[in-house]
């Protein structure tokens, strides 16, 4: 009894499981909605990895918002891969020489293994009539979206309604700006991560729309009950890409590097695809994509290069202290 | 002031409520009790169990809550010795000496109880982590302090630093150094002077300090949530478990979890309340 209590604390005091001696560990920062998605994922990727490499691994979870995770490890946070929901944020790593610059190159599809758009969750019977990103800056339309500074899932939210505007007032950047701080002043409270932004609309009740990734209000709807909310997909959204990678500072110093890349290419396998589906993301691998296809909506999206002109202007222009989402944020 | 009760020629003990407005005010008062405390208290039990007790033992018993409520008493275990022994000190050298600097000494003691709990991690988090001050010195050697249980046990120290030494200063100021002075011209020595004179003038306050330090310790959030990581079963205190589940929609368990915490809290509450009759506070 002395020695499992013993074992116990020095297994807590070291972060390691000493009953599961031989099982290696692997650390998975991510953003906030992923929850569900990597709980799933890491269930069938154990028994995978098991079959394949004939071992033991175990990987944890940390969720919060993306640029708050990249932060975090900057500051010592020892991931051994990322599953972020920002270009910005792993460049950010990139930065801090935690990952190589060309991180972007080392998996398939700009290192993004699936896709989704900003989309918005709504009460039951859309009694606001809420249809497109017009309908945002109504006066009697109170938001619901993360804070775009450490938010990822915000900053598309931002960057998705700018589209739109830029094409509905025809790049006037006045009415634009207008637009969107009548937007950002319609937010009533701005939480950190997407995931607390969804359930300050659906467990405290506050706002008449909830701008977050289609992925999590097609699962939202299926966890609450369809006759509680309804999805509303707008006219046009952005490509929101969900960028993965490996932490090279970490895996080498760790010794994780084998493992840590499996676990990213299992992203991309058919399973991988199968599960990121079920749970309303959308695919590229040809299988799933034509399996879950019933559950999206035809949507016009446009890119981050088309309409910004790619992430690092976009880091520049807008996200920048005194940048143009500061010019428009105006209840922060 | 005693008032004998059997007196005729007083109308009755003052001390018991006459008017009507008397025991309104009472009324009000076990109202706004039972409103703010205990219905909340309540609803946090009876959530926890809206599913049935199967659901709510499996809640409780989920790995990853029963390691957040392990690692939470362990913060206890570790962190209330620490600052008994801190605060025993602190008490000792302010109360017993006299020296230059020494209101400015306990103004530092009660810097903690000024300062808001995130503020306490991310001073942390400036001086331990990465790009903190002492972060690549310590990287250096292979030390990891921040996201692991370390980090939380540094964290609930500085927080709850002042509250045994808040306690015992007083006290001791109070007693004054005549037993001790006794005991030390009857011929004892330092250890036996602690033990056989200091510690009994002090017991209670202690323990009653030793109580709040725990209570705040397996309730704190703020503080650890910046240097936790929040890595699932592993960093995560009982506090930030809570608002993990409810995030994750299970609402149930976000409850089950929290009436965990309440009832440690309740069992602390009630350690003071007993503490409290013993050293008449």
């Amino acid at each position: 009894m002395n020695k499992l209590f013993t074992t116990a604390v020095a297994a807590i005091l070291l972060g390691t499981a000493p009953v599961l001696a031989q099982t290696t560990e692997i650390l998975n920062v991510s953003y906030d909605i992923s929850r569900e998605l990597f709980d799933a994922v890491n269930a069938k990727f154990v028994p995978s990895y098991k079959a394949s490499a004939n071992a033991d691994v175990k990987v944890n979870q940390s969720h919060a918002g993306s640029s708050k995770q990249a932060g975090l490890i900057l500051e010592g946070l020892e991931a051994d891969v990322v599953t972020f929901n920002q270009v910005i944020d792993v460049d950010t790593l990139a930065k801090g020489e935690f990952v190589t610059a060309d991180w972007k190159s080392k998996f398939a599809n700009n290192a993004s293994p699936f896709y989704s758009l900003p989309a918005f969750l709504v009460r039951e019977g859309n009694p606001k009539a809420i249809k497109d990103w017009a309908d945002l800056a109504r006066d009697d339309v109170k938001i619901i979206f993360p804070n775009p500074k450490t938010s990822g899932n915000g900053r598309y939210t931002y960057l998705a309604a700018r589209a739109w505007a830029t094409e509905a007032f025809a790049g006037d950047e006045a009415k634009i700006e207008e637009y969107l701080k009548k937007v950002f002043s319609n937010v009533p409270v701005f939480e950190t991560g997407g995931r607390a932004a969804t359930t300050t609309f659906v467990e405290n009740k506050i706002g008449d729309v909830l701008i977050t990734f289609e992925a999590e209000v097609l699962g939202t709807i299926k966890q609450l009950g369809d006759d509680q909310y309804d999805a509303v997909i707008p006219s046009v959204s952005l490509l929101a890409e969900f960028p993965i990678a490996v932490v090279d500072k970490v895996v080498d110093k760790r010794g994780t590097r084998e493992i840590a890349t499996a676990y990213l290419n299992y992203l991309y396998s058919p399973e991988g695809q199968d599960i990121a589906g079920s749970l309303f993301h959308r695919v590229h691998e040809a299988a799933a994509a034509e399996k879950y296809k019933g559950q999206f909506p035809e949507v016009r999206l446009v890119t981050v290069e088309d309409v910004f002109g790619g992430w690092d202007k976009i880091k520049a222009d807008h996200f920048a202290e005194g940048g143009l989402l500061d010019k428009v944020f105006v209840n922060q | 002031m005693q008032i004998n009760p059997a007196d005729a020629s007083l109308p009755a003990d003052p001390r018991r409520p006459q008017s009507a407005v008397a025991w309104g005010l009472i009324g009000l008062a076990y109202l706004m009790a039972g409103a703010v405390l205990l219905v909340p208290l309540l609803l946090i039990v009876v959530t926890g169990f809206r599913e049935g007790v199967g659901v709510y033992v499996a809640n409780i018993v989920e790995p990853e809550t029963l390691h957040a409520i392990f690692l939470t008493v362990l913060a206890a275990i570790v962190v209330v010795p620490i600052n008994v022994g801190f605060g025993i000190a602190a008490a000792w050298l302010v109360t017993r000496y006299e020296f230059r600097g020494k209101r400015l000494l306990i103004t530092f003691i009660e810097i903690p109880f000024s300062v808001s709990p995130i503020v306490a991690g991310v001073i942390y988090l400036f001086l331990y982590g990465g790009q903190g001050l002492l972060g690549p010195l310590l990287a250096q050697f292979d030390i990891k302090l921040m996201f692991t249980v370390w980090a939380i046990f540094l964290v609930s120290l500085f927080v709850t630093s002042p509250f045994v030494a808040r306690e015992l200063i007083p006290l001791m100021q109070q007693q004054g150094g005549e037993d001790e002075e006794a005991a030390l011209s009857l011929g004892a020595n330092g250890r036996q002077i602690f033990w056989h004179v200091t510690l009994p003038n002090i017991r209670w306050a202690l323990l009653y300090g030793a109580v709040l330090c725990n209570a705040r310790v397996i309730g704190e959030f703020g503080a650890v949530s910046v240097v936790s990581g929040a890595i699932r079963g592993q960093t995560n205190t009982l506090p930030l478990q809570i608002e993990l589940l409810f995030n994750d929609f299970n609402v149930t368990g976000a409850f089950a979890a929290a009436s965990t915490l309440a009832l440690l809290a309740v069992l602390t509450i009630i350690l003071k309340s007993v503490l409290e009759q013993k050293t008449g506070h």
